[in-house]
């Protein structure tokens, strides 16, 4: 996507965003509902045209085609089954909409069918089938096309927890024995973490990051993308002369002098009569204000001696009270911007 | 949802759709300018705009008995209507009982069913309790076919109503009948003055089984087809006039009516 | 949550008014059709010479045959008309929808009569239509064959029963969602053939509806006929109205309007059948 913007009326939902998918990966468009990440997949679909920019595929122009010229495919956030077809015929749609031979698409449907564990419903009306395996029938209905690009709109977002951890591990194993670039659309950044090779992460319409998950966990750029993925504390201060001052901590970094920020993950805080030796220990007292307990480990509010309010997070060890030291590690202290 | 610009709009189908828009309003058109044409019904081009025709039928007075009439066939209709289609409704929504089934098709029937057959079924059955044609025979008739109007009309009525409101007063000490007047009607207004308005406008226009009941009093619809058949005067096309205005009315208030429900 | 004595009292009067008003006069019509007429008075003679004379005599057939012509062209007539104006307010009229939709209902308001009536002064020899063609010099003389035809009551009676055959229509349509068509699109279909395999099947309880509706009214419709359609545009429900009228034989005119009766009624069946099998939520 060369500097693709998307405008409805008077309000801008995309702003001249730039964005290259690689052939193969599954790549998460992560955003909160506003964020523009759904608008995006729709132009790829080529349900709505963009107001300014280009969209190529392959070294071919695709924003100027129609959708059913596309070789991109998408499951439908409610799936959008045809109620009137059965499942065979739903998955058929495709083949038969470009004339496949008859022989033909009925093998290929077996397949495709084996594939998604569905074979045994394959007279079934949709709406007799639960929101899973209606899902299921909308991935193989888009991959029996065979496309260069398969768009999925949050389609585990209408399943109850449990279901949608399995169907996770599903859509990743399926991505990669089929070896289909996904496009995959998500407000849940767990579920982002879980099954991308890299994250988009958009807000009000522009990119904060791209990066791996592990890459932007660990090294978010902007304050927005530390907060949003995973849980922070977000440090306001100013560096000068390589000392970094956040009013009550101080600790030694690299950077240009003058107001910055930084992420500071809980679990980079560590009680200090547990901590073994790390380098660049920042040290600190602090009351305990609430401890929950989450089985694996305790989230800890803690108010340092000097007014600031961190979270920590520690393994379990039981009901804590009172004051408590704390270290981290001054490069476990990210910079990041403010915005971008 | 913006449909795509690559996805062909056809100019053909907009063509198409202005041509069956003017099939729809040619002859309202028609009737309404040759109202006012001096030289009658017919011809072409209308000349000589004039009134005369609005005049006179100011001046007829039978015209006007038959309007009284139908407006008062027409209120005791919608009365009638509105309270058996709303027990009617009410039935087919909470209870059930052996033939149900046939009750609600036989509910609905009238609404398909030609008027010619409603009417004459009716006229059999006057005859045979020896009822004179009048306009209650009339009233009674329009009832009886605009019975499955209000039906329906509430019955869309209470499907959409938040049952749980009804739960909350029983809950709260309201006797069933309390209950009632107070949450269900309120909740209704909206079907029930819909429903009100276009039993009145289908009354006020019906024909064909007044055409069997009626006695010695007329109403308009049968006033304006005695007159059709004994020769067309622009008279009519004034008085159609006049009713085309007065439900274009009626529409804009239903209309209105829709609005506030929608933005509810 | 509903007592016995509510629901008693919510059933009972609908029920009662049922029986009194639709089923005793229906029973009452089809003993009339099995009585006879002699001397100017109905004998209560139980016979079904009524039954054998529709069989037996042309003219009825005649007449009938007519009317379903007549029914079966304004239905068609209506669907062709109906349906793209249907599908052009749902799918391509955007934000102008509602007005449309509005404005397609306005002529349903207006009198039945009072649209018959200006058909009649449109299509007359001295009508706006001749006069028309005559100023424009296409023609020279009056055309007769537009009023007092068959022609005629088809073309006024798809004039009132378009409007009615488009509300279903439109109702479907709308109904339809939006993703299903982005979907077919999606794998690769077409306008057309998004239309023929997804739109169509899924409006059909739609357009069954209204098709039924228009049948079923135009078969039973006698005013239409008697407005401009002449001796030539008879239909069955005029020989009805005849026979309670100046032919006076009650019993023969119920014998018609029974078999009218089932015939309604035997189509609503198979509409229903249809619906179910076609309905797909």
């Amino acid at each position: 996507m060369n500097s693709v913007s998307k405008r409805f009326g008077e309000k801008e939902v995309l702003k001249t965003l730039s964005l290259d998918i690689l052939s193969g990966e599954f790549l998460t468009l992560l955003g909160e509902s506003g964020s523009g990440k759904t608008t995006l997949l729709r132009l790829v679909a080529g349900f709505e045209q963009p107001t300014s920019g280009e969209i190529w595929m392959s070294g071919a122009r695709l924003d100027t085609l129609p959708p059913y010229r596309r070789r991109v495919n998408t499951v439908f956030q409610h799936y959008a089954l045809f109620p009137h077809l059965n499942v065979r015929e739903n998955v058929a749609y495709g083949l038969r909409a470009n004339g496949a031979p008859k022989s033909e698409i009925a093998s290929r449907v077996a397949d495709t069918l084996m594939m998604v564990r569905m074979e045994e419903f394959a007279d079934a009306k949709p709406m007799r089938l639960s929101g899973g395996q209606q899902q299921r029938v909308a991935l193989a209905r888009a991959l029996i096309n065979r496309p260069e690009l398969l768009l999925l709109d949050e389609p585990l977002s209408a399943l109850d927890a449990n279901l949608r951890k399995e169907m996770q591990r599903e859509l990743k194993s399926l991505q990669r024995e089929v070896g289909i670039t996904f496009l995959f659309v998500t407000h849940d950044q767990e579920e982002a973490m879980a099954l991308s090779d890299r994250i988009a992460l958009l807000r009000d319409g522009a990119l904060e990051q791209v990066a791996t998950p592990r890459e932007i966990y660990a090294h978010p750029a902007t304050a927005y993308c530390a907060q949003f993925i995973g849980q922070t504390n977000l440090l306001r201060g100013s560096i000068s002369s390589g000392i970094a001052d956040m009013g009550s901590l101080t600790f030694s970094c690299t950077g240009p002098s003058g107001p910055a920020v930084f992420s500071l993950r809980p679990e980079s805080i560590l009680l200090a009569a547990n901590a073994p030796q790390i380098s660049g220990p920042v040290r600190f007292r602090g009351a305990i204000r609430r401890q929950i307990y989450t089985g694996a480990s305790e989230l800890l509010e803690v108010q340092s001696n000097l007014g600031l309010l961190l979270r920590v997070r520690v393994p379990a060890c039981g009901p804590l009270s009172g004051e408590h030291e704390f270290v981290f590690s001054a490069s476990d202290a990210i910079c990041v911007k403010e915005s971008l | 949802m913006s449909a795509s610009a690559n996805t062909r709009r056809s100019p053909f189908l907009a063509v198409y759709s202005a041509l069956v828009f003017a099939f729809i309003y040619l002859p309202i058109v028609v009737l309404v300018v040759y109202s006012f044409n001096r030289d009658g019904v017919g011809g072409f081009p209308p000349q000589h705009f004039t009134f005369d025709w609005y005049s006179r039928l100011f001046a007829d007075s039978s015209i006007w008995d038959s309007v009284l009439n139908s407006l008062i066939v027409a209120a005791g209709a919608v009365g009638l209507s509105l309270t058996f289609g709303l027990l009617a409704a009410l039935a087919l929504d909470r209870t059930d009982f052996p033939g149900k089934g046939i009750f609600r098709r036989l509910v609905l029937l009238p609404l398909i069913l030609p008027g010619i057959i409603t009417g004459l079924s009716l006229l059999m059955f006057v005859v045979f309790v020896r009822l004179q044609l009048s306009l209650v025979t009339v009233f009674l008739g329009h009832g009886t076919a605009l019975i499955s109007v209000a039906t329906i009309e509430l019955f869309a009525g209470l499907q959409k109503m938040d049952r749980r409101q009804e739960e909350a007063s029983l809950d709260l000490g309201a006797t069933p009948w309390q209950t009632f007047w107070r949450v269900t009607l309120p909740n209704l207004k909206l079907s029930l003055i819909a429903a009100g308005l276009l039993i009145f406008t289908l009354s006020m226009d019906e024909i064909a089984v007044t055409f069997f009941l009626i006695g010695r009093d007329n109403t308009l619809p049968l006033e304006i087809w005695g007159r059709l058949r004994r020769g067309i005067t622009p008279e009519i096309n004034a008085i159609s006039t006049l009713i085309l205005l007065v439900s274009i009315l009626l529409i804009v208030i239903w209309y209105r009516l829709r609005m506030r429900s929608e933005a509810q | 949550m509903y007592s016995k004595t509510y629901k008693l009292f919510v059933s009972l009067p609908p029920i009662l008014w049922v029986a009194l008003f639709l089923l005793v006069p229906y029973a009452l019509m089809f003993a009339h059709s099995l009585w006879s007429v002699q001397n100017g008075n109905i004998v209560h003679h139980w016979n079904l010479q009524n039954y054998s004379e529709l069989l037996k005599n042309p003219i009825y057939l005649e007449v009938l045959f007519r009317t379903m012509r007549i029914a079966a062209g304004v239905t068609l007539l209506s669907l062709f008309l109906g349906y793209p104006l249907a599908y052009y307010l749902s799918f391509h009229a955007g934000p102008r929808k509602e007005l449309l939709y509005q404005l397609v209902i306005v002529p349903l308001w207006v009198s039945y009569l009072v649209r018959g009536y200006a058909w009649k002064t449109i299509l007359g020899s001295d009508g706006v239509l001749n006069g028309f063609l005559q100023y424009l010099h296409i023609t020279r003389e009056p055309v007769g064959f537009l009023l007092y035809s068959p022609f005629a009551v088809v073309l006024m009676l798809t004039h009132i029963y378009t409007p009615f055959v488009f509300l279903p229509i439109y109702a479907s349509l709308e109904h339809i969602p939006r993703a299903l068509v982005e979907a077919s699109h999606d794998l690769g279909a077409g306008q057309r053939t998004t239309f023929f395999r997804v739109i169509l099947p899924l409006s059909m309880p739609g357009l069954l509806a209204g098709a039924t509706f228009a049948f079923v009214l135009s078969l039973g419709d006698f005013l239409a006929p008697l407005l401009v359609g002449g001796p030539s545009g008879t239909m069955i429900a005029n020989i009805v109205q005849s026979l309670f009228g100046a032919a006076y034989d009650w019993p023969l005119g119920a014998a018609i309007s029974v078999c009218i009766l089932c015939f309604t009624i035997g189509l609503l069946f198979l509409a229903e059948i249809l619906e179910k099998r076609w309905s797909f939520e």
